[in-house]
Formats: structure tokens, sequence, C-alpha cells
């Protein structure tokens, strides 16, 4: 047989899902993380609300809908019980081209579920020569999900949101999960994490529909920092150390990280709108 | 019962030779050369939609001459070497040169232990951060590997083809410029190739991570209608 390279008899070809040939090549794929084969550290965690405290979740991510596409926020602190552990986290990541994943939980196997669903999307488009379809996309990051429920119930829970532009419908879209893997599509906004309430009802009393990317903008900043300012457990903007939240448009020409100065700016104009309104201290 | 035939082992490998020669040059040929912003590739290939050019990883494409099914499915495998290696590794340690020998080795192995050798030629190509760095290895059916650093020609009309590009070669052509030379090598003084028989794809240091990009019918026609 041929040394290495990954070639398989029909019964066994793993198609283009890279899930069943990381399986297929006998890799700790996704699916082999069941309670049976825990790393032991974390093994022992029967009773899960005692022991999750030190580990890293809490957070605000959002996604709202507006003309030509879809803009996604996320916080930058990642926190260990009552202390920070990190302020310059990434929550939000591009998952192809033209979609992107928030992720709300337990910082390590959320980031590796990023890593394996953008290598699983890329993984499709180069075997099968076409990306998968918006839904399609939506519905592998469920499997995901699902596949990490063992690990959920053990408390290392992860909640992604996922939004993109829908090339065939010519629109936005916002979908959300729940721990089994269940995914519901959101008509013009959400927000998940511990903030998630918080930005949820700033966005809903800012909404409109179809704002410019710029108004939605201003909205996601408007909800992000109230969430922070609710939430111990989001960060707001940090104008010390000059740590804003990550910001990303989705529209036909594809996922951009929006850029600091531009977050910066908005931020800036948000505080001066309060100050001038008497609505800080 | 009969008893097979002694056959000596040189007649086995010309026999096998042969076959998987007359094979390739059933098909028709493809160009990869370098030019100023990376590598291109060029291919008489009526089809939309079975590509003989195809991305393997951020730096690296595929193409293939011969036999279809035989070398998608080397093409595929090396999708999925290049993507479970970067999964376990990063990135950056995945390269065209460990790649190349595996597809070597696997050719070499199908030449001289299965019934049929493969009736394939395959190139992988990788972009290098500079252009010095960028690489073609050209592998033939066999399992014989070359590597480029200019061009190189797949297929069974190969050296008159090569021998247009010699003359018509140089590193430092654009993109556009490149393509009009490499269509004018493949087709040769006596014919002309519409853009919808051309296949053409470029791995561009401007491109970003993902550095693969087709260049589509409209995109050529601007091209070759212009040179």
């Amino acid at each position: 047989m041929a040394p290495n390279l990954p070639l398989f008899s029909p019964p066994e070809d793993p198609g283009p899902s890279f899930i069943r040939l990381l399986e297929q090549m006998g890799h700790l794929g996704w699916g082999h993380m069941t309670q049976a084969n825990l790393p032991s550290a974390i093994h022992g965690f029967q009773d899960p609300s005692p022991n999750i405290q030190p580990l890293r979740h809490g957070t605000t991510i959002v996604a709202v809908r507006c003309a030509g596409g879809v803009v996604m926020a996320g916080d930058r602190r990642a926190t260990e019980g009552y202390s920070i552990a990190n302020r310059t986290m990434e929550k939000v990541f591009p998952a192809d081209s033209h979609s992107g994943v928030a992720i709300a939980g337990t910082a390590g196997p959320a980031v590796e579920m990023v890593k394996l669903f953008q290598t699983q999307l890329e993984h499709y488009e180069k075997v099968e020569g076409a990306a998968l379809s918006l839904e399609g996309k939506a519905n592998q990051l469920a499997m995901m999900v699902r596949g990490h429920l063992p690990m959920a119930m053990q408390g290392l829970v992860v909640i992604p949101l996922f939004a993109g532009y829908d090339m065939r419908r010519n629109t936005g879209r916002i979908f959300t999960y729940d721990v089994t893997g269940g995914h519901y599509e959101e008509s013009d906004f959400h927000a998940t994490g511990s903030g998630g309430r918080d930005a949820r009802t700033a966005i809903k009393l800012g909404y409109k529909d179809n704002m410019s990317v710029d108004e939605a903008i201003t909205l996601v900043v408007e909800a992000l920092y109230q969430a922070a300012d609710e939430d111990s457990a989001t960060g707001g903007p940090d104008m010390v150390r000059g740590i804003y939240p990550t910001v990303a448009v989705i529209t036909e020409a594809g996922f951009e990280r929006v850029t600091d100065e531009r977050v910066a700016l908005s931020f800036r104009e948000l505080i001066a709108a309060k100050q001038q309104g008497g609505q800080l201290p | 019962m009969t008893m097979p035939f002694y056959v000596a082992p040189e007649q086995v490998m010309k026999d096998r030779a042969e076959y998987a020669q007359k094979g390739i040059a059933r098909g028709r040929s493809l160009i990869a050369s370098t030019f100023s912003d990376g590598i291109l590739i060029v291919a008489e290939n009526p089809s939309r939609s079975l590509h003989k050019i195809s991305e393997i990883y951020d730096r690296i494409a595929f193409a293939g001459v011969g036999k279809y099914n035989e070398f998608d499915q080397l093409r595929v495998a090396g999708i999925r070497h290049a993507d479970t290696k970067g999964y376990a590794y990063s990135r950056e340690d995945v390269d065209a040169r460990s790649l190349a020998n595996l597809y070597a080795q696997y050719l070499g192995q199908v030449f001289t232990h299965e019934m049929k050798p493969m009736e394939v030629e395959i190139l992988v190509a990788e972009l290098g951060i500079e252009s010095s760095g960028d690489q073609l290895y050209h592998i033939a059916y066999e399992g014989t590997i070359m590597d480029e650093e200019r061009f190189t020609v797949l297929g069974g009309d190969a050296e008159p083809i090569m021998e247009r590009m010699e003359s018509s070669w140089s590193r430092d052509h654009s993109l556009e410029q490149a393509i009009s030379e490499m269509v004018a090598a493949l087709a040769g003084p006596r014919k002309t190739i519409a853009p919808s028989e051309l296949e053409v794809a470029a791995l561009a240091r401007s491109g970003g991570r993902r550095a693969f990009r087709r260049i589509g019918e409209a995109e050529l026609q601007a091209i070759l209608g212009a040179g």
C-alpha cells in the first residue's frame, strides 16, 4: 500500500468530510471526545457545578443583520472564575470567505471547534470544487456542537453563533445553537454568552430593518458597551491599553474585520454622546 | 493446465511504460510556469466542470493530465494529506516537496507492482514567499520526479511546446503577458485555442492566504483578445 498517501477503498472513503477523514486516519477526531476517553484531568467532573468555576467562559457575542449582509462582534475578555485570564481573546473568526463564527463558553474546546469547522469547510470546498451552501455550513456546525454534548454535560459548554452572506439568496443570515446541537435561524439579530441578555435588549431597542453597515456597527458597539456595563465576564472597550471588541462585516464581498481604529472611533462617539446626554455619571 | 510464458522483466517494464505513455499522449497538454507574481498553470480543457488544475493548500496547486479518474484520485489524496498535516501541525508545515515525494513513491509502487500503471502525469506547484522560492514538481507515470524552477510541460506533446516556451519565457512577465505567451506556446503556430477551451489558474503572491485563483473565461477573453 502507499506509504502515507491517504487513499481509501470505496467503503472506507470519507468523501468530502474532514472529520470522517480524521476518524479514518485514526487521529483523535472530534467524535472521539466521548466521556470514556476524556483527558484524565477533566474526567473526574461528574457534577459540574463546583468544578466549572476555574474554567474559562463568560462572553458576549452578537450578530445583527443589515442591508447587504450581517455584522458580527464579540468582546475580548476571558475569565477564570473571578479573575481575568486574557484581555485580548478573539471570539469572532472567519469560518470561510463568506461566513463567520463567534464563540461563547469554554475557551479551549471552543477555539478547537472553530479550527475544525474552518478546516471542514475549506476541505469540502477543495475536494468538491464548490463551497457548501450557508445552510449546509450551519448544519455542519450543529453536528459538531452535538458531538461535543458529552463534554458539555461535564460543564465544558461551547455555544457558537454562526452568520454569513447567503450567495444564493443574496442576504445575510444568522444561526444560533443550543448545547444539544439544535440550531435555529434568527430573523434579525441575536446575542449569546453571559452578557447576551443585556446585549439583546440594547439591540432590540435600536434595531431597524435594512440598517446600513455603519448603523449596524454603531448598534453592536452600543450592545457590547451595555453588556460589559452589566456583566462582569464581558470586557468593555479598554481605552488605556487600546483593546477594543472584535467587529466583522460579512457582505457579498466577503468576511472583513473592521479595523480597531474604526471600532475605537465608534466607542468614542458613543461615550461622547452619553456624556452630553448626561447619561454617565 | 497452461503454464504462463516467461517474459523478461525488461520487456514487462517496456510494455507498461508504452501502455502508460499511449494513455497520456491521448490527452491534451498543460504548461506550468513562473511569472512575476507567482505561478501560472494553463491547460487545454474543453470541460467547465471536470478540472485538470486544482487547489491543494494555501500555496500549493495540483495539475494532472491523462486519465481523469486516476489523477483526480491523486488530487483528493493530496488535499487530504495537506489538510490533515496542517491541522495536526501548523499551516506553515505543509510543503509541496513532501507531497511530491509521496506521489512519486505511490506512482513508482503502482508502476512496478500493479497490473496496470497509472496513465497520468502530475504537477505539484508551490508558491514561494519570494519568487526564488517558487517550485514546480513534475511527476511522471512511473514515479520519476523532476523539479523545475522556470516552467514545465505535461502531456504527450511536450517537446515542441517546451521549445516554444524556451524562446518566450521570462520571469518578469506580467499575468497577462505570461498567459498570452503560454497559450501561444500550447497552441503552436498553426492553431489558436479559444478561451472556452482553456483552463487557467494562478498561485499569486498578491492573493492572500489562499493564493490559488481560477482565471475565468471572461477574464481570459479580455486578456487574449487584447494580446
